[in-house]
């Protein structure tokens, strides 16, 4: 009788352990929209990509100094922006969570949403991303480098840099962040599909497209 | 005696695949570990919920109550009592017919495989088979004196 104890025992130990290992790698999911903490006090809620009446939306609270979001923009977005964005299957909604360890999070998040109020958030989001190499590593303040981008994407100087000196969206930088912390957000880049959140590590275009069609075809069933 | 011993075991292992999904369902855990999107496929369907309950919770329900007939079964006092292979059986039996009933539900009318449910439908069935066995088998030899250590060898 004792090594079927012993076995009981086991299975417990394995079963119970799996279950921790799993609730904590992969945490509860995001609370219902009413319960979330206002996000802004102009009641913004990110840039958004994509149809409005796409079925599925994906929202990616990423770090523009995070090099893993860097990557994940620069390699797999482009995918996802052409066989889902593209396609009205999914609409892409991009939040801040700029991480305490890079020093330039907020400073580049801020440029962003600088770019945004002159309707160009997305390509400046782009381009921050990509030239992130470049100011990324840097131990100086990458302000006049932004700037310069800003300049390339024809944005008029002079209310870029008025919206930057004023600060004028880091409420809204940081009312993003707290929602983050608000919805489990540990790291970047996360990723919300319908709610659900999703911390899968190896983030890809090819996950997405999976996880994207199940949950199509699990609402064409309802 | 063996018979119960297996099924308390695999009823055990039964009962945490659906405590993962019935946890999942609830909230509690946020992504299933699948390797295909099909589990919430499956999850998220309209036929993963049951009269209002998460169908995972039946099993939830299911599995620990074969689980705790298995493990009094084996009991010394209980050993050479034929009820609760009678109703480990009936229990076993009622699992595997709800369990064909979701397989067909995945296979015909979702159209998506979850491999925890699969995981789950190879245990019961698995528990089925041997209780059957403990059924048919009951009472043949003196191995369940054997087996339950109760009392000294038989003459």
């Amino acid at each position: 009788m004792k090594p079927f104890y012993a076995l009981l025992g086991l299975v417990v130990v394995v079963g119970g352990g799996w279950l921790v290992w799993a609730s904590r790698t992969t945490p509860a999911p995001a609370p219902a929209a009413s319960r979330l903490v206002p996000a802004a006090a102009d009641g913004f809620r990110g840039y958004t990509l994509g149809s409005e009446a796409a079925p599925v939306e994906v929202v990616e609270y990423a770090d523009f100094q995070c090099p893993h979001c860097g990557e994940f923009a620069v390699l797999q977005l482009p995918t996802i922006r052409e066989q889902l964005i593209a396609t009205g299957k999914v609409r892409w909604r991009l939040r801040d969570f700029p991480l305490g360890g890079f020093p330039w999070s907020r400073v580049s998040a801020l440029a962003a949403q600088c770019a945004g109020e002159q309707g160009k958030f997305w390509p400046m989001a782009d381009t921050l991303f990509l030239t992130q190499s470049e100011w990324g590593r840097s131990s100086r303040n990458p302000s006049g480098f932004f700037r310069d981008l800003a300049r390339g994407l024809g944005l008029d100087r002079d209310k870029y840099d008025a919206c930057v000196a004023s600060q004028r969206y880091a409420g809204r930088i940081e009312a993003s962040y707290q929602e983050g912390i608000a919805l489990g957000v540990q790291g970047t880049p996360t990723f919300f599909v319908n709610g659900r959140l999703k911390t899968d590590n190896n983030a890809s275009s090819d996950r997405f497209k999976q996880v994207v069609d199940s949950v199509i075809a699990a609402q064409h069933k309802r | 005696m063996r018979h119960r011993q297996a099924i308390a075991l695999l009823a055990l292992i039964g009962f945490f695949i659906a405590l993962y999904l019935w946890l999942y369902k609830i909230g509690a855990i946020g992504e299933l570990k699948c390797g295909t999107g099909a589990c919430e496929a499956v999850q998220t369907s309209r036929w993963a919920v049951w009269f209002g309950v998460p169908v995972a919770f039946y099993g939830v329900v299911g599995y620990a109550a074969l689980f705790l007939v298995a493990l009094v079964g084996v009991q010394p006092a209980f050993a050479m009592r034929r009820a609760p292979t009678l109703l480990l059986t009936a229990l076993a039996s009622g699992g595997l017919l709800f369990t064909l009933y979701l397989t067909y539900l995945e296979v015909f009318v979702i159209h998506a495989i979850c491999r925890w449910c699969v995981g789950s439908a190879v245990v019961i069935t698995v528990i089925w088979v041997v209780s059957m066995i403990g059924l048919k088998t009951w009472g043949e030899g003196s191995g369940e004196w054997f087996d339950a250590g109760v009392g000294s060898s038989p003459p």
